[in-house]
C-alpha cells in the first residue's frame, strides 16, 4: 500500500522524459505563436471598427502638442486686439517667402534684364539696324492718333520709372547701399516707394486704356502664324507679311494685357491693405484675397517675378521701336509713318490704306509745313 | 553674454491683457499699434491656452534679412532693433515675420504705411542717444539702459510672461515644470531661436 502510494506520488513528481519533451515543445510552439500574434492585437481595434476605439486612439496624443502643431500651421485663436490675423500666433510662410524673394527672385532674376541688354547689343552689332529698303518719299500714313500716343507715353514713362524704383527696392540693398551708404540709400528708397505708389495707379490706368483701345487690332490671324514661321524677319532679309500689327506686336500686346493686369492687381494688394486697415469689400469678394500675410507674400512674388520678366521683354520692345527699326519711332512720336515703312513692315495694312485712299501725299505735308512756317514767321 | 528672450508660460497666462496695456502705456504707442497681443487658442473650450506674443527677437531674424533698406540691427544682447530714420514703411518685415510683430501707424493718406513700429524689448532705438527725449518719442522707454527688464514681463500678475537672458528664464521655467509636472512648452522658441 505504502509502496503503491509512494509510486503514485513519485509518478506525480517525476514525469517521463518523453512527456517532458512534449510539454517543452508545445510550450515553445505556443510562445512562438504568441510572439507572432500578440503584436498584431492592436489591429483588432481596426478590424472591430468601433468608433469608441478610434476616439481613444486619437486622444492618445498630447493635447497640448496637438494645439501647438495646429498653431504652428497658422491656426488662429482669439485675440482682444482687433485687426487682420491678430489671432494667428505663428503665421505660416513668412520665412519661406523671405527666402524665395531674397534667393531666386532678387539674386538671379535681375540677371535676365542684364542678359537681355547683352542679347540686344550683340544683335545690333551683328545684324545692324533694320533699315528701310526704299528711301522715304514723304508720303505718310496716319498710324496713331493723339490719344493713342498720349496713353502710350504715359504708360511708357511710368513703366520706366516704376522699373527703376522697383528694382531699387529689390536689389538696392546689394547694389546701392555700398555706393550711397545706408542713410543715402534710405532717402532714395523712400523716394522710390513714393514714386512707385503714386505712378502705379497712373500706369494701371494706361494699361487698361491700351487694352480697351488696341484689343481690336490684336486678334491673331493666319498671317501671324506665317509671320512666326518666318521668324518675324529677325534673322532674314525678307519681310514676312503683316496687317496693322505684326505677330510680334500682337504677342507683346497680349503679354502687356495679361502680365500687366496681374502686375497692377498684385500691386494694389501690396499697397492697399495695411495691417489694421480692412481692405475694400469689393477686393474681399475675390476669392483669393483676404488681406492676409499669405496673400501679400504671394502678391509680392507674382509682382516681382512678372515685373522682372516684363522689364526684360520691354527692353526688346524699346530696342525695336527706337534704334532697331528705321522709321518705327516716328509712328509713336508724330503719329504718322512713311508709306515706305508701312509697305515694308505692314504690307497688308499698307494695301488697305492705299485702297481706302488714306495715304497722305507729300504735297499736303509740305503745304502744311509751309503754312506752319508762315504762321510762326508772322 | 546675455541673450535676451521672451517666454510665455501658457499654463499660467490668464489672458488679462495686462502686458498689452502696460506696453501701450509705457511706450505711448500710437492708436492702432499693438506691440504685444494675447492670443487665446481654443477659446472657451476645455484646455484653452493663452499666450502673450510680441517680437520674439529671433536669431537670424527674417525681418532683418528681408528689409530692403537694411534698417535692422541685432544688439550684443540678441535684441532686434530697427532704425526708424531709415525705415520706408514697405511692409516686407510684416510679411516675413512669423509672429505678426511689425505694426504700422496709419499716418499717411491713400492707406500708405507709416514707419514700422515693433517691440524693442524696452531697449529704445539704435539711432538716438540712450534715454533721450528723441528716443522716447520715436521708440518709447529704454528700460534696458535703466537696468530694468521689459515692463510687460515685470508686471505680469501670474509671472506667465518672463523676459531676460535665455538661459536664466529657461531655468526658471524648467523648475516650474519639475514642480508641477507635465511637459515643457516653450511656445514659439522653435520658430524664433535656432541656438535652442
Amino acid at each position: 500500500m505504502q509502496t503503491q502510494q509512494s509510486e503514485v506520488s513519485a509518478g506525480r513528481r517525476k514525469m517521463s522524459p518523453a512527456r517532458k519533451r512534449k510539454i517543452a515543445w508545445y510550450g515553445l510552439l505556443g510562445m512562438l505563436a504568441m510572439a507572432f500574434v500578440l503584436p498584431l492585437a492592436s489591429y483588432s481595434v481596426h478590424f472591430l471598427g468601433s468608433e469608441a476605439f478610434a476616439q481613444e486612439a486619437g486622444s492618445a496624443t498630447n493635447p497640448r502638442s496637438n494645439y501647438w502643431r495646429a498653431v504652428e500651421g497658422g491656426v488662429a485663436g482669439y485675440s482682444a486686439v482687433q485687426g487682420v490675423e491678430t489671432g494667428v500666433l505663428i503665421g505660416p510662410g513668412g520665412i519661406d517667402w523671405q527666402q524665395q524673394r531674397d534667393g531666386v527672385v532678387a539674386k538671379y532674376m535681375p540677371w535676365g534684364i542684364v542678359g537681355m541688354f547683352v542679347i540686344l547689343a550683340l544683335y545690333h552689332l551683328i545684324h545692324g539696324r533694320n533699315k528701310l529698303d526704299v528711301k522715304p518719299s514723304g508720303k505718310k500714313i496716319k498710324r496713331w492718333n493723339w490719344f493713342d500716343r498720349l496713353t502710350h507715353w504715359m504708360t511708357a514713362i511710368s513703366f520706366i520709372a516704376l522699373g527703376i524704383t522697383g528694382l531699387s527696392m529689390l536689389i538696392g540693398k546689394t547694389l546701392l547701399i555700398p555706393m550711397l551708404g545706408k542713410a543715402g540709400f534710405a532717402l532714395w528708397a523712400q523716394a522710390s516707394i513714393t514714386i512707385h505708389n503714386v505712378l502705379g495707379p497712373v500706369f494701371s490706368v494706361g494699361i487698361v486704356l491700351m487694352i480697351v483701345m488696341w484689343i481690336w487690332h490684336n486678334f491673331p490671324t493666319a498671317t501671324d502664324l506665317q509671320w512666326f514661321k518666318e521668324g518675324g524677319g529677325l534673322f532674314s532679309k525678307t519681310h514676312p507679311s503683316a496687317g496693322r500689327m505684326n505677330g510680334g506686336e500682337k504677342v507683346w500686346f497680349w503679354l502687356v494685357t495679361f502680365v500687366g493686369l496681374a502686375v497692377c492687381f498684385s500691386g494694389i494688394i501690396l499697397v492697399a491693405p495695411v495691417y489694421g486697415i480692412v481692405i475694400p469689400e469689393w477686393v474681399g469678394f475675390l476669392p483669393w484675397v483676404e488681406g492676409s500675410r499669405v496673400d501679400m507674400q504671394e502678391a509680392n512674388l507674382i509682382h516681382a517675378v512678372l515685373s522682372l520678366g516684363w522689364t526684360a521683354v520691354a527692353l526688346g520692345h524699346i530696342y525695336i521701336g527706337t534704334a532697331g527699326t528705321e522709321g518705327a519711332f516716328e509712328g509713336m512720336s508724330t503719329g504718322y509713318v512713311s508709306a515706305e515703312w508701312a509697305k515694308q513692315h505692314h504690307d497688308q495694312w499698307y494695301d488697305d490704306a492705299v485702297a481706302q485712299g488714306k495715304v497722305i501725299a507729300p504735297d499736303e505735308g509740305a503745304a502744311k509745313a509751309a503754312a506752319t512756317r508762315v504762321s510762326t514767321a508772322n | 553674454m546675455a541673450r535676451m528672450k521672451f517666454l510665455c508660460d501658457a499654463e499660467r497666462c490668464i489672458e488679462c491683457n495686462g502686458c498689452v496695456t502696460a506696453c501701450k502705456n509705457e511706450h505711448e504707442v500710437p492708436w492702432g499699434v499693438n506691440r504685444r497681443r494675447v492670443v487665446t487658442l481654443g477659446d472657451g473650450a476645455p484646455g484653452e491656452k493663452s499666450i502673450s506674443v510680441a517680437c520674439m527677437h529671433c536669431t537670424d531674424a527674417p525681418c532683418q534679412a528681408v528689409c530692403p533698406v537694411d534698417c535692422f540691427n541685432t544688439t550684443d544682447d540678441g535684441i532686434v532693433l530697427h532704425d526708424k530714420s531709415l525705415c520706408i514703411g514697405c511692409g516686407y518685415c510684416f510679411y516675413a515675420c512669423p509672429f505678426g510683430a511689425p505694426q504700422y501707424p496709419q499716418q499717411s493718406s491713400f492707406g500708405a504705411r507709416g514707419k514700422m513700429d515693433k517691440c524693442t524689448f524696452c531697449a529704445g532705438g539704435p539711432d538716438e542717444e540712450d534715454l533721450s527725449d528723441a528716443e522716447y518719442e520715436k521708440y518709447g522707454r529704454n528700460r534696458i539702459a535703466e537696468g530694468k527688464l521689459p515692463l510687460c514681463a515685470e508686471m505680469c500678475s501670474t509671472r506667465a510672461l518672463i523676459a531676460g537672458d535665455g538661459d536664466e528664464i529657461a531655468d526658471i521655467y524648467r523648475e516650474r515644470v519639475l514642480r508641477r509636472g507635465g511637459r515643457p512648452q516653450t511656445w514659439g522658441w522653435e520658430t524664433a531661436y535656432t541656438e535652442g
